[in-house]
């Protein structure tokens, strides 16, 4: 029979992980529709038990979320306007049911290209951190996605948060999502963005495609041709050859390559229209 | 090695339990099965229909992405929970609105709206919709749950029950509505006695293969099962719903045709099966090269007996078409192609068999319990009265379950056992193996003159009907009888051919083909208008079938309603393009467009005899008892055959007592499909009313006026001063134990086609068109439609609320199969890759009843089910048409197509 284990304590859940192989469990909501059975399938490790995995901090090198935060969790938290595009994301992932258990941190360990969580955090500069009972170690988010549903975490290390630095935060997010229907649909494509501004003029940008290549990934090019625009400006900017030399989409049941191109180029004109229009409202 | 359970401590809705269970095991399997809270429904066990929705410490989670340990020490809250004995105010609410249709989403519903009017009392539309959002609901169209769910405040009481006489026309909420929303209804996964014996099947990986069982004792020996396979099958191990074309076997004996397809089943105790790796049993496959769309030849014929795999050949032909469409002024042709749909209803198929001395009742999900009884029989080596079909309600329908599913195999189970069998299909199972809308690739070509008048008009489509004929006849014939849509034309050639392939068997599926042939015609009819100079709806006004008209199979036409749907529709119409015209007049990414298209659908079966048989009684004790043997898969059979029984026989409806379709109990109503219940059960309603009104009447002298009055035993019958008692405890028992009866059958008139499709093939026809409003994202091929205007011709209303549960549930699945779905063998079998609109994809509906009597339906009426799925797909295309120019030619009109689409508009 399989084992389950349900640890209240972070060092013990590590020295389980180092004695043999274990299938880490959060939310669940990803591990469960592998299998038809009744059953978690494997041995498992549940972290949701220890406490100290769950919530978002601050402290002097900046934002915590822990391993065991749920979407809900993120989507109420009060956090600054950098944050706005995550915590979009948070109220648009699956459901209400999916965002009240699932995890941030499982979206990044099961590393599908769709993920919401990805294009977000990649914008916020964020890293994952690493633990196993030998040491501690932080990759940068997209050293820790390494393809299509594959991460570098080893087998005896255990993702206990992903890690915001404060200079990361600064600016205002913006999250747009594209799917063929409303509510529990995963995404043909997405643009996560965060943009800075003084003067009316960019002074910094940091966009994140997901859906449109193995792993999500940021746009330097076009991260550059945006700094120090005016704001109006920007969406006309951003053209198909700025955003495809970093993507390469799939042909799927839910789009063609060409389409997830277009659509790639079209959401981050949106989010720069949408962050613009927020602005002059604001203003 | 096996070590003892865990024991969790749960506490469900206030009350401390104590199980063993694995905490890995999802919470909602712990709740139905090892505290028999079965009113939480599973439906995907992925997240992704949240049927299964309880709440966890208040908040709104799916049972099947809990493992119960995340349950131990919280605060559980299940459907339950909600009420007592009676519905609480959201229960009511949900009646009150005709929220509850087949009832397998309502306790789901009713939890996600639970936790959200608990922290917002009251909410917003879109609130409401984002928190059911994650709620798949395959009957209503959601317009009526968000409607319950912003009118739970009010909480006003139920209407008063029709008084004698008044009953058809009445608001009436569902007479069996209750158990859906207290979560006590019996479906087929929820009836579950002491020593029930679990099965599960042995599927096929491949869409084609031979294959060898290997030592299956020694396997169930070491795996402490059960197997049966082919070699246990003690009758014929063939069954099919038309007789003559029965080609499927219960359990393939040497060769499988489609993916999914059963070649063992394996018997267990919960634990035991629970535990069981069936990966391991001994199977080798010798896969075969597979064609399971209609672009390669197959490597070898599906069966013997058609060497060209062609299932059958529909045909329907008068006057000239060629010379006619040689001569018209304007033609417009098209190509188009469409997907395998799903039917997607949200309980997978379920049920359970035991034995009752000789008799092998089947207790399961069913749109035909007869057909079910007949073909369980002769597989199963049985007497058809050796078994009895005992209709479990339904999670869905919408003809998914008019073919045989677990019936042979728990049936086999249970005779081989001896002990209860109970089977619940896993959701990729049931999607992997059950009947899909037929794929159609068509070619169409219309004409009309210089005003506009049709001419004539060509169809020729190939329909993939896939592994086994199932309903592949019915489509193949009703689809040429249909192709010309509601309109004259009098020179016609339709011809349809279904084709066996390899991919999943195409069956029933709400409209039989005709949603698939009323968009090419819909799609040439806007060319024409255009071409004509005319307004589409006026277009379409002009061409109408009227009464006295012939179709295109020469049946003179009576009571046809197309003309006033389309009247209903002007001014909404009117009020439409003007509203798309002002918002397009500005320049921009979105543009606005707005589409017509109809529907007719002849109800019942095609020039074949389909009749339903009502019993009504009076026992010695004062109960009056309808047999209701029409099959109510949420459409509101039990609701609507009653109103009309009741005004038939002058006794309320309040005084109906119901057995349903069970076949040891209730007289044959024939299958629940091709719209035939409401007219041809409800017809033998009203005949069996009349009758037994007749009968009391002839007792008393008294005249057709006279009022009855059921008061306990006595039956008072009086007219102006006149009174008569009948005593009823006086009376001697009669038939089927009854003091007074009637029992009347009614069988549509038809007359069969001939070799032209020639003839009358149906005694009633229903009509409706719809309006379509909808803005295009032209930038990214996005559609939102937001408003749909319906009229639909029922001949006679028999209950406003349940019809108009119908159209909103049709238009659902109508833009289901316009913009989403698209069912691909193998790789959709999930409801996350598998999609159906969720609450934020609905439009708001507007709903036009119109009555225009059938001269032959029961009180004037007309069958609905199908024809309100017909006009949505043709309206949406024909509107996205309208606002980009872009002319969509495979559906679902996914945004990358509409994106092409609109580009190819352009010539870029």
């Amino acid at each position: 029979m399989a084992t389950y284990h349900r640890p209240t304590d972070l060092t013990e859940a590590l020295d389980l992980l180092g004695t043999s192989p274990l299938t880490v469990a959060a939310g669940c909501t990803d591990l469960y529709p592998t299998t038809q059975a009744k059953s978690l399938q494997g041995d498992i490790l549940d972290i949701t038990a220890i406490a100290s995995l769950r919530g978002i901090t601050l402290d002097g090198a900046g934002w915590r979320i822990g391993a065991a935060t749920t979407w809900a969790d993120i989507g109420r938290a009060d956090l600054p306007p950098g944050f706005a595009g995550l915590q979009q994301a948070a109220r648009e992932v699956g459901s209400v049911q999916i965002q009240n258990v699932g995890t941030i941190v499982g979206n990044l360990c099961t590393a599908s290209p769709a993920g919401d969580g990805a294009p977000c955090l990649l914008t916020l500069d964020a890293s994952v951190e690493l633990r196993s009972t030998a040491a501690t170690r932080v990759l940068a988010l997209h050293e820790f996605l390494t393809g299509a549903r594959q991460t570098a975490a080893r087998p005896d290390e255990l993702v206990t948060a992903t890690l915001i630095p404060a200079s990361a935060t600064a600016g205002t997010g913006q999250f747009e999502k594209l799917g063929a229907r409303r509510y529990l649909v995963i995404s043909i494509a997405m643009a996560a963005l965060r943009l800075q501004t003084g003067a009316g003029r960019i002074t910094g940008a940091a966009i994140a495609i997901g859906a449109c290549s193995p792993t999500a990934t940021r746009l330097p090019e076009l991260e550059t041709a945006l700094t120090g625009l005016p704001l109006p400006d920007a969406p006309r900017t951003v053209t198909r050859d700025l955003i495809a030399r970093r993507l390469d989409p799939i042909d799927d049941i839910r789009a063609d390559r060409d389409y997830r191109i277009d659509a790639a180029t079209e959401l981050v004109r949106r989010g720069l229209a949408n962050l613009t229009v927020a602005k002059e409202a604001a203003a | 090695m096996n070590r003892p359970l865990e024991t969790i401590s749960l506490t469900v809705n206030g009350t401390t339990h104590t199980v063993a269970a694995a905490p890995g095991r999802r919470l909602s399997d712990v709740l139905r099965e090892d505290l028999r809270l079965f009113g939480t429904k599973v439906g995907c066990d992925a997240g992704d229909c949240g049927a299964c929705t309880v709440l966890l410490n208040g908040a709104a989670v799916c049972g099947c992405l809990t493992p119960v340990s995340h349950a131990e020490g919280a605060r559980i809250e299940t459907v339950e929970g909600l009420s007592t004995s009676d519905p609480g105010p959201l229960q009511r609410a949900f009646l009150r609105h005709g929220a509850a249709q087949c009832g397998i989403c309502s306790p789901g519903m009713l939890m996600a709206a639970t936790a959200l009017l608990r922290d917002t009392p009251g909410p917003t539309r879109a609130q409401v919709e984002t928190a059911l959002g994650g709620v798949l609901c395959r009957c209503t169209g959601y317009a009526k749950i968000i409607d319950a769910v912003l009118d739970v405040a009010a909480d006003r009481p139920a209407p008063a029950m029709p008084d004698v006489g008044h009953a058809v026309g009445a608001r009436l909420e569902r007479l069996d509505g209750a158990p859906k929303v207290l979560g006590t209804e019996i479906y087929g996964a929820d009836h579950v006695p002491p020593g029930t014996l679990e099965v599960r099947a042995i599927r096929s990986p491949h869409h084609a293969a031979t294959f060898s069982i290997g030592d299956t004792a020694a396997w169930s020996g070491k795996a402490s099962a059960q197997v049966f396979t082919a070699a246990d099958i003690p009758g014929e191990n063939c069954y099919g719903t038309i007789p003559a074309f029965a080609d499927q076997p219960a359990l393939a004996e040497s060769r499988v045709r489609q993916r999914g397809e059963a070649i063992a089943i394996v018997v267990a105790d919960r634990a035991t099966m629970d535990g069981l790796d069936l990966d391991g049993f001994p199977v080798t496959w010798a896969p075969e090269p597979a064609s399971i769309d209609l672009d390669t030849e197959p490597a070898r014929p599906l069966h013997d007996n058609r060497p060209d795999n062609l299932l059958i050949r529909g045909f329907v032909q008068t006057g000239d078409a060629d010379a006619a469409l040689a001569t018209a002024t304007h033609t417009a042709s098209l190509e188009f192609e469409t997907a395998y749909v799903e039917h997607a209803c949200v309980e997978p198929e379920a049920g359970i068999a035991w034995l009752d001395g000789d008799t092998l009742c089947i207790q399961a999900c069913t749109q035909a319990p007869v057909m079910d009884r007949d073909d369980c029989a002769r597989v199963l080596g049985l007497p058809q009265t050796a078994v009895r079909i005992i209709p479990a309600a339904a999670g869905g329908g919408f003809g998914a379950k008019l073919d045989l599913s677990l019936q042979p195999l728990i049936g086999l189970a249970a005779l081989k056992t001896g002990r209860p069998c109970r089977m619940v299909y896993t959701r990729a199972e049931s999607m992997a193996t059950t009947t899909k809308r037929h794929p159609a690739r068509m070619r169409a070509r219309i004409g009309c003159d210089a005003d506009g008048r049709v001419a004539a008009m060509t169809f020729d489509g190939d329909f993939n009907t896939g592994a086994y004929a199932s309903w592949g006849p019915t489509v193949a014939i009703r689809i040429p009888v249909h192709a010309s849509g509601p309109f004259r034309t009098p020179n016609y050639r339709a011809k349809a051919r279904a084709m066996h392939s390899n991919g999943p068997t195409s069956g029933a599926f709400r409209g039989f083909g005709v949603p698939q042939t009323a968009i090419v015609q819909e799609i040439l009819y806007d060319d024409l208008a255009g071409a004509a100079g005319l307004d589409r709806l006026e277009f379409r006004r002009l061409n109408a079938l009227r009464d006295g008209d012939r179709t295109v199979c020469g049946q003179k036409l009576r009571g046809a309603g197309i003309v006033e749907c389309l009247d209903a529709l002007r001014a909404p119409w009117a009020r439409a393009l003007a509203g798309a015209g002002a918002f397009n007049a500005a320049a921009g990414t979105v543009r606005r467009g707005v589409g017509v298209a109809t529907c007719w659908y002849g109800c019942g079966n095609t020039g074949l005899p389909n009749p339903s048989t009502v019993r009504i009684g009076l026992t010695a004790r004062g109960a009056l008892v309808l047999h209701q043997g029409a099959a109510d898969v949420g459409q509101g059979a039990n609701t609507a055959i009653t109103q009309i029984a009741a005004d038939a026989l002058g006794l309320p409806v309040a005084q109906f007592t119901l057995v349903g379709p069970d076949t040891a109990l209730t007289p044959d109503c024939g299958k629940t499909s091709a719209s035939r219940q409401t007219f041809v059960t409800g017809k033998a309603a009203m005949l069996a009313g009349q009758a037994l009104r007749r009968t009391i009447l002839s007792q008393t002298n008294m005249g057709d006026g006279a009022a009855l009055h059921l008061d306990g035993t006595r039956l008072i019958v009086s007219e102006g001063q006149g009174r008569h008692e009948i005593g009823l405890c006086t009376l001697p028992i009669a038939e089927n134990g009854y003091v007074l009866s009637a029992e009347q059958t009614y069988d549509p008139p038809t007359r069969g086609l001939d070799e032209n499709g020639q003839g009358e093939p149906y005694a009633v026809y229903g009509y409706g068109a719809h309006v379509a409003e909808l803005e295009v994202d032209t930038a990214l091929g996005t559609t939102r439609v937001h408003r749909i205007t319906a009229a639909h011709d029922l001949g006679r209303v028999v209950n406003p609320l349940l019809s108009e549960g119908q159209v909103e549930g049709g238009v659902a699945q109508g833009l289901g199969m316009a913009l989403m779905e698209e069912y691909f063998a193998g790789r959709t079998e999930n409801l996350h890759d598998y999609l159906i609109p969720t609450t934020g994809d609905m439009p708001r509906i507007d709903t036009i009843l119109i009555e225009k009597p059938d001269p032959e339906g029961p009180m004037g009426v007309k069958g609905l089910g199908e024809h309100v799925l017909i006009p949505t797909a043709p309206a949406i295309l024909n509107a996205i048409r309208h606002a980009t120019g872009a002319r969509i030619t495979r559906l679902p009109a996914l945004p990358h197509r509409v994106l092409a689409a609109i580009r190819a508009s352009h010539g870029t």
